[in-house]
């Protein structure tokens, strides 16, 4: 099996988002910059089929130099290879998936994986894009994945309940919290990552087609109130729910 | 050159869900802004008699398209039928909800009409004869205002921010298409559904979530967290600490790597408030929290905050709901 994961480099959970001086990103001063945690749970379900079966596991990142940190954790878990895409410009899920899909027309992968989502701009749309971009089928939010004779079967997760899926190969999965239990890199396979070489290509030009207009934060929350201390506080709590906020 | 905007209503097990009244009604205020109009679409099998009911919402005109192999969601088939009707009617500007299946629907959808999406708006208004649409980056942290500029704009609106308003009464009239569905179209097909909540409600489906952290103290607690959520009428959710130790299931899960949720009332019982946790919850219309810990930072989000020992405020919180209820 030849198979490609994405992994997009994100800010951390805890950042504390700034507007930035152009009023339309992020300021990134001070924001440490992580694999985005979908993409683990990908990197993981690459290297389980690979034990399993065998082939060869690539990690592909688009973005600019800072994106090599990304890759190099991917090889650090155990992919076999790392690409860059390079790309300096911030480019939207519709821009990333050309570049992406682009790349895979003459990788030719059997199975592409992906994060169900970028924790950066939440968008949920470069695995479907990519499929539809090659022509295969894809199958987003996976909490399970099982490949065999050249049949694929998965389970999705949607509201209240899971769809079981079967799909043809080649496809490209989006993994879900729940798929798996992502590794540790091992500190030999940091030492092994340092020194496989990260190959770059200059990713294919696409132009975004979601246009920021303008970023800024959400109203603040204002604190409310401390309605009392145990179980005296309930009787006046349910009278502000019905009376004050008139939630039930 | 006059505008029509395609709303897709989502069926399940042949009922129209409630996000999609709360779309269609949306739809049908920007289609009057643009000088516009509206066609609803819903796929499945032998569903007109619900797809009647969305004129209550805006909706006069609703295309629908039966075929057995459509009872169940399939990311291909589906993709194929709303990509024909996009190009049959001709419309520059799709609305989906941002549900399971909206949300894995419309990228492909994006990718077949050379269209591109802004995903999970929780505001949409027209500037200038242009739709702009805000949503919600870096989970909820900050919000961004874009145009789409492609040939078929595609926007997947949050469940429960927008109104669906009162139903007017009126019927839609129904013109039935067909789309072939052979082959390639089914590369993805859903073999069986397997309820994971047992009927429970989903945290985003639910107008009211009792959530449950780890200040409950053991899994055996959580019955406090499922009876007060009965005596509401509410979903159960659970914040990534007492996921990850195995108290509850994954799809529990509210926060930013888990769910994100804008109910009317959300009750955090024994959840600090970590920043990952209020990037899922903290654009709840109303927040209760009950902790011991006064400093704790749910706190600076609440409400309504109740400092205390959760397995003792909860039993009495139901039984002041239910007399309060009338239960
Ligand atoms: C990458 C990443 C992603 C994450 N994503 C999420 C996410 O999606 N969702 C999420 O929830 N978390 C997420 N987290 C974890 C988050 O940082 C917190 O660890 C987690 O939310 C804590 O859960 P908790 O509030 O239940 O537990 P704790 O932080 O342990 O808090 C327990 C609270 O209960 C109170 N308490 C104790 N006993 C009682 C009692 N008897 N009665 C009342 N109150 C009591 C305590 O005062 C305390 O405030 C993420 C973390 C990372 C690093
Ligand atoms: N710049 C990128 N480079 C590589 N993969 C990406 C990139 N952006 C997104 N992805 C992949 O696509 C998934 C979904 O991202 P998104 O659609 O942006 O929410 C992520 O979890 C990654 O696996």
């Amino acid at each position: 099996m030849k198979i490609a994961v994405c992994v997009s480099h994100v800010p951390d959970t805890e950042t504390k988002v700034k507007v930035g001086s152009d009023g339309k990103t992020i300021d990134p001063s001070g924001v440490n910059y992580v694999v985005n945690p979908y993409d683990e749970f990908a990197v993981e379900e690459a290297l389980k089929i690979r034990e399993k079966d065998g082939g060869e596991v690539v990690a592909l990142s688009l973005g600019g130099d800072a994106n090599k940190e990304t890759l190099r954790k991917a090889l650090a878990m155990g992919a076999d290879k790392a690409v860059l895409l390079k790309d300096d410009s911030e480019r939207d899920s519709f821009a990333v998936a050309k570049g992406i899909a682009e790349y895979l027309k003459s990788y030719e992968p059997d199975l592409v994986l992906v994060g169900k989502q970028s924790i950066d701009y939440d968008n949920l749309q470069v695995g479907g894009l990519v499929a539809e971009f090659l022509g295969i089928p894809s199958v987003s939010v996976a909490v399970k994945l099982e490949i065999a004779d050249g049949k694929l079967k998965a389970e999705r997760e949607i509201e209240g309940a899971h769809e079981h899926v079967e799909a043809s190969l080649p496809c490209v999965i989006a993994a879900q919290r729940g798929l798996n239990d992502p590794r540790y890199p091992s500190l030999k396979g940091i030492m092994q990552a340092k020194k496989k070489p990260i190959e770059e290509v200059d990713a294919a030009k696409a132009e975004s087609r979601v246009k920021v207009l303008g970023m800024k934060k959400p109203p603040e929350k204002q604190p409310g109130k401390i309605v009392g201390e145990g179980v005296d506080a309930v009787p006046e709590l349910v009278r502000l729910l019905r009376e004050e906020a008139k939630v039930i | 050159m006059s505008v029509t905007i395609l709303a897709i209503a989502e069926q399940r097990n042949g009922e129209i869900k409630k996000t999609s009244f709360e779309t269609i009604r949306k739809a049908r205020e920007i289609a009057d802004e643009l000088g516009g109009s509206l066609k609803a679409l819903v796929i499945g099998n032998t569903i007109n008699d619900a797809a009647k009911e969305l004129g209550n919402y805006g909706a006069e005109q609703v295309v629908v398209v039966n075929d057995e192999k459509l009872t169940h969601y399939s990311t291909t088939g589906y993709t194929k039928v709303v990509s024909e009707i996009v190009k049959k009617e001709n419309t520059g500007i799709l609305f989906l909800s941002a549900t399971a299946l909206g949300k894995d629907l419309a990228p492909c959808v994006a990718a077949r009409v050379d269209g591109a999406v802004a995903a999970d708006c929780t505001e949409l208004k027209v500037d200038d004869g242009d739709i702009v649409a805000t949503r919600p980056v870096f989970a909820g942290k900050a919000l961004i205002d874009v145009k789409v500029e492609a040939p078929v704009k595609i926007f997947t609106l949050r469940p429960n921010v927008f109104a669906a308003g009162e139903p007017s009464g009126s019927e839609a009239s129904i013109e039935e298409q067909s789309v072939d569905i052979s082959g390639d179209d089914l590369k993805t097909k859903v073999t069986e559904i397997t309820e994971t909540s047992k009927g429970k409600l989903d945290v985003t489906e639910a107008d009211i979530i009792v959530s449950g952290g780890r200040g409950l103290k053991s899994p055996d607690n959580f019955y406090l967290v499922e009876e007060l959520a009965d005596v509401l009428g509410a979903a159960v959710g659970a914040s990534r600490a007492v996921v990850d130790a195995g108290w509850r299931p994954h799809d529990e899960q509210v926060g930013q790597t888990g769910k994100t949720v804008s109910p009317a009332l959300y009750i955090a019982l024994g959840i600090s408030g970590a920043v990952q946790h209020l990037a899922g919850m903290s654009s709840s219309k109303y927040i209760v929290a009950v902790n011991k810990d006064k400093d704790a930072p749910i706190f600076q989000v609440a409400d309504y905050g109740i400092v205390g020992d959760a397995l003792e405020v909860v039993p009495a919180l139901k039984e002041e709901l239910t007399k309060a209820l009338g239960k």
